[in-house]
């Protein structure tokens, strides 16, 4: 246990531009302890070499601003500031970074497409984006990743004054990908953040969503589906930090797993500070362990350091298939095989017909069939 | 015309054995009520022939028309003709009525209902049951009440349709209009003379709607006395002591 014990609060503490501010991590520091760090191709020790060929493209509809700028743009590490080794790594070797801003008042009927596909795992490629979505104005923005690639990268979203920003993550990669990426919303003056996180394909994934505010009101909504097959390495590290009163956030990830050697991993921390005095949050994981072989790590953590919050809670669950279900569609003639995969998609289908945007439900929802179809 | 021949069936959960040799044959036209004390072992009867993995045979047969049933898989068994009304059916998130409807009638049919009749078949269902429409939408008996849950068994009965239904104490927990619906649609499901019904109760209430040929009464995991529909008020009158007695 040891540094389980340690407050929340201090786990998060470090924050820095600098590469050198952060120790090569070794696995035994508690944010690097359920990753595989010898499938991770270099990222975390400065061996990789930065010779990757990823393609980042951004299309965007009328009225949305988009722009690759110089490292030197002051619109660049504003909302977040590299919170890990790998973080900090990408933060110092991408080229160029990706600025799209949503100008004030604006509501977008078509959402925003980030592409960032992968043409081999033959060195590493690290990126940079940005996405302001300015005081009430209201954007949808999709970001799929494809292909094949040892790819890190940190995403700022800036959410103004009420204004609205949903965010869905597709991490639909080939089986040899490695992926790292941070994804931090700031969420400003009663601003709404939905993200929806959709994670399927990679050899090891290492997705970290988290969420600040910056003034009273913020509503964040974290959902995300993944689904971990033999060999793969899929982790989410959620973290929210409530240090404006009023604020909400929920949490809600859902994964199946299936063969040997199918590890999901999911940390959710939650820290609610002196002044975040009228929070509201719940967290929640749930693991649908479907084969012997795999496993589920999945940590919740709730740091509560004020007397006034409206409520708090999380939970975990981590289960097989219920044989009960499994019967009672079996006894109505329905196939083993399809009985499961009914179960399966009910399970995972419960969180994704939350997706309100019908064209990307559906897209998650058949990337999900296609899963439970190999 | 199909037969259902249950013969020296022995039952045991875990190492507790609980059906000691049941004999029972239901052929179509035939309405067979089994009434028994709590505890008897009427739902392991059930349960064991549909096949639910708890139970383990450890002697015996259960023949569907010549075929042994328990070689067979839980959905081969259901697609051969068995279907059981659950005493207490489960709930299965996610997954939603009509989605599930129209799986098992698929399944049991071997092949895809066309979707106009299908929804045509669903409504008229719905509405003879007395079943809101908005159900179909729901999870399948997640959040029913009890009386919306055996209603729905025989939603699944009628769509289904069986050669042979066994029905789990279908009228328990059923109000006075409920259990006239339920009656209604497990008689229109018996109404071609080519299916056979097992009907496992504690009241003689269903058996005014739902007219038993035989009655058999259970106690101790086995069949211990056999009569007509006038054993049913026998019991009522004087209940299971001379049976239990007989066999503890
Ligand atoms: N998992 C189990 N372990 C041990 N005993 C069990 C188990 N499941 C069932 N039994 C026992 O088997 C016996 C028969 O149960 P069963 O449910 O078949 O009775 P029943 O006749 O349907 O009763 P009721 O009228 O209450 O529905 C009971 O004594 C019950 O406790
Ligand atoms: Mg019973």
């Amino acid at each position: 246990m040891g540094l389980n014990e340690k407050p929340l609060s201090t786990l998060h503490e470090k924050a820095s531009y600098d590469l050198d501010d952060f120790e090569v991590p070794t696995g035994r520091e508690e944010a690097w302890r359920f990753t595989p760090l010898a499938r991770l191709r270099g990222l975390h020790n400065g061996t990789a070499e930065v010779t990757g060929q990823v393609l980042t493209q951004a299309y965007t509809p009328a009225g949305v601003s988009s722009e690759w700028v110089g490292r030197d743009d002051a619109r660049i590490g504003r909302a977040y500031v590299p919170a890990d080794r790998i973080s900090a790594q990408a933060y110092n070797a991408f080229e160029k970074a990706l600025v799209v801003t949503v100008p004030k008042e604006a509501v977008l009927a078509e959402p925003i497409r980030v592409e960032v596909r992968g043409g081999g795992v033959d060195g590493a490629s690290y990126g940079h984006i940005v996405v302001v979505v300015e005081p009430l104005a209201e954007a949808i923005v999709v970001i799929e990743h494809q292909g094949s690639a040892v790819y890190a990268s940190n995403v700022e979203f800036v959410v103004g004054d009420g204004a609205t920003l949903r965010v869905v993550s597709l991490q639909d990669w080939q089986d040899d990908a490695v992926h790292v990426s941070h994804h931090h919303a700031q969420l400003a003056k009663d601003a709404t953040f939905r993200s929806f996180v959709v994670t399927l394909g990679g050899d090891l994934v290492r997705l970290s969503p988290s969420v600040s505010y910056t003034g009273p009101g913020g509503d964040a909504d974290l959902a995300g589906v993944y689904f971990v097959d033999a060999g793969q390495h899929l982790e989410h590290r959620l973290l929210v930090d409530h240090s404006r009163p009023d604020c909400r956030s929920n949490v809600d990830y859902r994964g199946a797993l299936q063969g040997e050697g199918a590890h999901a991993v999911w940390i959710g921390d939650v820290i609610i500070r002196v002044e975040a005095e009228g929070t509201d949050t719940y967290e929640l994981n749930r693991n649908l362990i479907l084969t012997d072989g795999a496993r589920a790590d999945s940590v919740p953590n709730l740091e509560i350091l004020t007397g006034e919050v409206a409520g708090a809670g999380h939970a975990s669950t981590s289960g097989r298939l219920d044989d009960e279900h499994i019967f009672y569609l079996q006894a109505r003639g329905i196939p083993f095989d399809e009985a499961r995969r009914l179960v399966i998609r009910g399970f995972l289908g419960q969180l994704i017909e939350k997706i309100q945007i019908d064209e990307i439900r559906d897209r998650v929802m058949s990337a999900v069939e296609a899963e439970l179809a190999r | 015309m199909s037969t259902l021949e249950i013969r020296d069936l022995q039952v045991a959960v875990g190492d507790k054995q609980i059906l000691n040799g049941v004999n029972l044959t239901v052929k179509s036209g035939e309405t067979h009520a089994i009434m028994g004390p709590n505890g008897s072992g009427k739902s392991t009867l059930a349960y064991a022939i549909a096949g639910h993995p708890k139970y383990t045979i450890t002697g015996g047969q259960v023949l569907l028309d010549g075929v042994d049933m328990l070689e067979l898989s839980v959905d081969e068994r259901a697609r051969a003709g068995l279907f059981l009304a659950m005493q207490y059916p489960v709930e299965v998130p996610g997954v939603s009525v009509s989605n599930f409807l129209r799986s098992a009638v698929t399944a049991v049919h071997g092949e895809a209902p066309k979707l106009r009749q299908f929804a045509k078949d669903l409504k008229a269902g719905m509405d003879a049951l007395h079943i809101d429409a908005a159900f179909a939408q729901r999870n399948l008996n997640e959040g029913f009440s009890g009386g919306e849950k055996k209603r729905h068994e025989i939603l699944q009965l009628e769509l289904l349709k069986p050669k042979i239904a066994i029905l789990d104490e279908t009228d328990s927990g059923l109000d006075v209009d409920a259990l006239r619906v339920v009656s209604e649609g497990v008689n229109r499901f018996r109404e071609t003379g080519e299916t056979g019904v097992l009907l496992i109760t504690h009241y003689t209430r269903i058996l005014r709607y739902v007219k038993p040929d035989f009655v058999h009464v259970f106690a101790a995991g086995k069949v211990v006395e056999e009569g007509g529909p006038e054993l049913a008020d026998k019991l009522e009158a004087e209940g299971y002591e001379q049976y239990t007695r007989a066999s503890a």
